[in-house]
């Protein structure tokens, strides 16, 4: 065995988008798989290397009972819990089962529920453990899952911006589609990290990476209500996306809900 | 994974998290004095409730939302969803560019999601690797030479989605924004290159060991009078079905079993299971091949129907072959639109709408009920994987019994790999469960 840091990527209520994202790192993988071991990571190999693992990424949210047992096994077994993605870090798309009655969902949905096992909400990993970094988005930045491996394998804090979308526009030179073309945009509260790809394609922000440092989802939603840009079911919908419990989306979701 | 034997003499193996395959599955098999009694995979990945989430959404939200149902092929999910949503809006084709851009599109999935399984998930099986990182280190060539194949795939996503996992500009109607004639120049040489190297990875490929084993499938596949069916064309089988795609729920059925959080598909007068997939595409629509892949094939040993799920392996790399030389052509062809998409209305249609497009993986199903207000109604959404997943355990019932004389171990690999075949994305096939149970 090598002396190695070990790496292990998890799984829990998700779409694997995020863990591709260590694959698509094409032209850093074999790389990547040189520095560390690449311990437990189901997806690509069968080989289980046991813990304690250096490093535990962790993708998905906790909607089962198992999930919610299996997490605190992780934390024991890991010296960093880094969770990525949406769903890891705010209970992602299927959270919006948070904001309704889930036996009713269950109920008239399934042949045989009592062969379901789920949780009444979807929650993020931090709702269940100390997680020591969260990286956001629907899907994650490969640029910024690398970023994060490599600043806790030197014992750095990772350089990861928490400003605004609209710091990315700027710099890529966008016009604000907002002031310019009276398209809705949560990118003023939303984290940056996608490069501002939306508005760059002539479409408005809906939220990937969830709220920036300090959103005023307030001063934005009053906003495009009044320049008659979005009403309150566009801003009910856009903030109720792949971040929709993430606390202030959240809460500005419910304001509009009526 | 556990071998155990127990008193009474029966033998179990158990693969309790399958590795190599998109999401969360299990299998097990008990053997009673040479004599296989049960076989089961299962899929424990917790569902999802895709179809709950979308009733009361916008029709325009359809192909953001369910493009989260999986990571691996989220443009099968939104070339899916945009169909079924025109067609609901009284638009049953859009045709010129934008039609070419939506294939293009297509063709870097098929590329990205064939090359990762072919080379990273799938061919470690035969070369006896743990995974492609293991193979990496006796064969650093074929490993890189298959991420470099996979980049480009990923790149034809991001110029025209934006990006290449959930990609953003995708729209009902086409696209918010349409690539240069410049910028989809720009991708030729890379895409030649991939082509060249997926050519010359035959050589390698047709050397693999496919176990011997054959089944008489009743293949489904999508089949267009002019091209490779990606987006559009007739429902045909093998056992002789061809229909349109809306008369499909009139011919296949879901059954909920316990054992599973994605149901199992069969046909409703067979009553049998089908196969989706590349070979089922490869049969049914071998003739819409163009002839150099035709004797591509021809040259590593397949015929016009291949019936071993292990040379799977060997159509997809042919499948990419196309695509790469699909998205070439479409690149000589584009003309920028003159505008990126076309207006839809919920206002003017039937507010019903279908569409079923081939993922890499298979046919996957959407229906959509909307009103007049634009609001979805109903959703019902078929994935690949759950529609293959009787077969599956149809395969094993048939593989174990002729490889009883494998050892153990053996053997239990050699399972696994008779599921990778299928590429199953478990992710997938489960957050359907809550959209396609029969209601009873």
């Amino acid at each position: 065995m090598s002396n190695k840091p070990k790496l292990a990527v998890w799984k829990f209520s998700s779409c694997d988008g995020c863990q591709l994202s260590l694959l698509d790192c094409e032209d850093e993988l074999l790389t990547i798989a040189g520095a560390v071991d690449i311990a437990y990571f189901v997806e690509a190999s069968r080989e289980v290397i046991p813990g304690p693992y250096t490093i535990s990424l962790v993708e998905g949210s906790v909607t089962t009972p198992h999930e919610k047992e299996m997490i605190q096994h992780i934390r024991e077994i890991s010296e960093v819990v880094i969770t990525i993605g949406a769903c890891a870090t705010s209970g992602g798309i299927q959270s919006l089962k948070n904001f309704a009655n889930v036996d009713d969902y269950i109920n008239t949905v399934y042949a045989h529920p009592e062969y379901i096992k789920t949780l009444e909400t979807s929650t993020a990993i931090a709702d269940h453990i100390k997680v020591d970094f969260e990286l956001r988005g629907c899907p994650i930045s490969k640029y910024q899952l690398l970023e994060v491996v490599n600043a806790f394998l030197n014992k750095r804090k990772p350089n990861i911006p928490t400003y605004s979308v609209c710091v990315e526009c700027k710099r890529r030179g966008t016009p604000c589609i907002m002031v310019s073309e009276g398209k809705a945009c949560i990118g003023p509260v939303t984290q940056a990290g996608c490069n501002a790809i939306c508005p760059s394609i002539n479409r408005g922000c809906f939220g990937c990476y969830g709220p920036c440092e300090s959103p005023n989802t307030d001063s934005l939603a009053t906003w495009m209500l009044e320049n008659k840009i979005a009403d309150k079911a566009e801003l009910v919908r856009l903030f109720r996306n792949f971040n929709a419990d993430a606390p202030a989306f959240k809460e500005a979701s419910k304001k509009y809900d009526d | 994974m556990t071998i155990e034997v127990n008193a009474d003499g029966t033998k179990t193996i158990s693969v309790d998290y399958l590795a190599r395959v998109e999401g969360e599955g299990n299998l097990h098999i008990e053997i009673e004095k040479d004599k296989l009694k049960h076989v089961q995979f299962g899929i424990f990945e917790p569902p999802r409730f895709f179809e709950a989430f979308l009733q009361g959404r916008k029709y325009t939200e359809a192909p953001d939302i369910t493009a989260r149902i999986c990571g691996i092929c989220p443009v099968a999910y939104q070339m899916g969803a945009v169909h079924a949503m025109e067609r609901a809006c009284g638009v049953d084709k859009i045709e010129g560019p934008i039609r070419e851009l939506r294939r293009f599109l297509y063709c870097g999935e098929w590329i990205q999601s064939h090359i990762l399984h072919a080379f990273l998930l799938h061919a470690p099986d035969f070369l006896n690797y743990e995974s492609a990182i293991h193979m990496a280190k006796d064969h650093p060539d074929v490993v890189q030479g298959a991420l470099d194949m996979k980049k480009i795939g990923n790149d034809i996503m991001d110029l025209i989605g934006g990006r290449a996992i959930h990609p953003v500009n995708v729209r009902v109607g086409g696209f918010y924004s349409a690539p240069t004639v410049k910028e989809m120049r720009g991708l030729r040489d890379e895409i030649k290159k991939g082509l060249d190297s997926a050519i010359a990875i035959l050589d390698l490929v047709k050397t693999f060991e496919y176990p011997d084993f054959d089944q008489d499938y009743d293949f489904v596949a999508l089949r267009h009078p002019d091209e490779y069916p990606l987006n559009e064309g007739r429902v045909v089988s093998s056992s002789g079905l061809d229909i349109e795609q809306h008369e499909f729920e009139n011919y296949f059925e879901e059954e909920h079993v316990e054992r599973s959080s994605a149901l199992h598909c069969v046909m409703k007068n067979s009553r049998r299971p089908y196969h989706t997939g590349p070979l089922a595409r490869y049969a049914l629509n071998y003739d819409k091949f163009p002839a150099h892949i035709q004797d591509m094939a021809i040259d590593v040993g397949l015929g016009p129907v291949v019936t071993n799920p292990f040379q799977s392996l060997l159509v997809r790399v042919l499948e990419s072959i196309y695509a790469y030389d699909e998205a070439l052509r479409i690149i000589d062809d584009y003309q920028e639109p003159d505008a990126p998409f076309v207006d839809i209305d919920p206002q003017n249609g039937p507010g019903k709408g279908i569409g079923i497009t081939e993922a890499p993986r298979g046919i996957c199903f959407h229906q959509y009920e909307i009103g007049r207000d634009g609001l979805i109604k109903k959703a019902w959404i078929m994935a690949p994987t759950s529609q293959n997943q009787k077969m599956i355990e149809d395969d094993l019932w048939k593989f174990i019994p002729e490889h009883m004389h494998l050892e153990d171990e053996r053997l239990q690999w050699h399972c696994e790999q008779a599921i990778r075949n299928y590429d199953p994305c478990i992710s997938c096939s489960c957050h359907f469960l809550n959209l396609t149970v029969k209601r009873s």
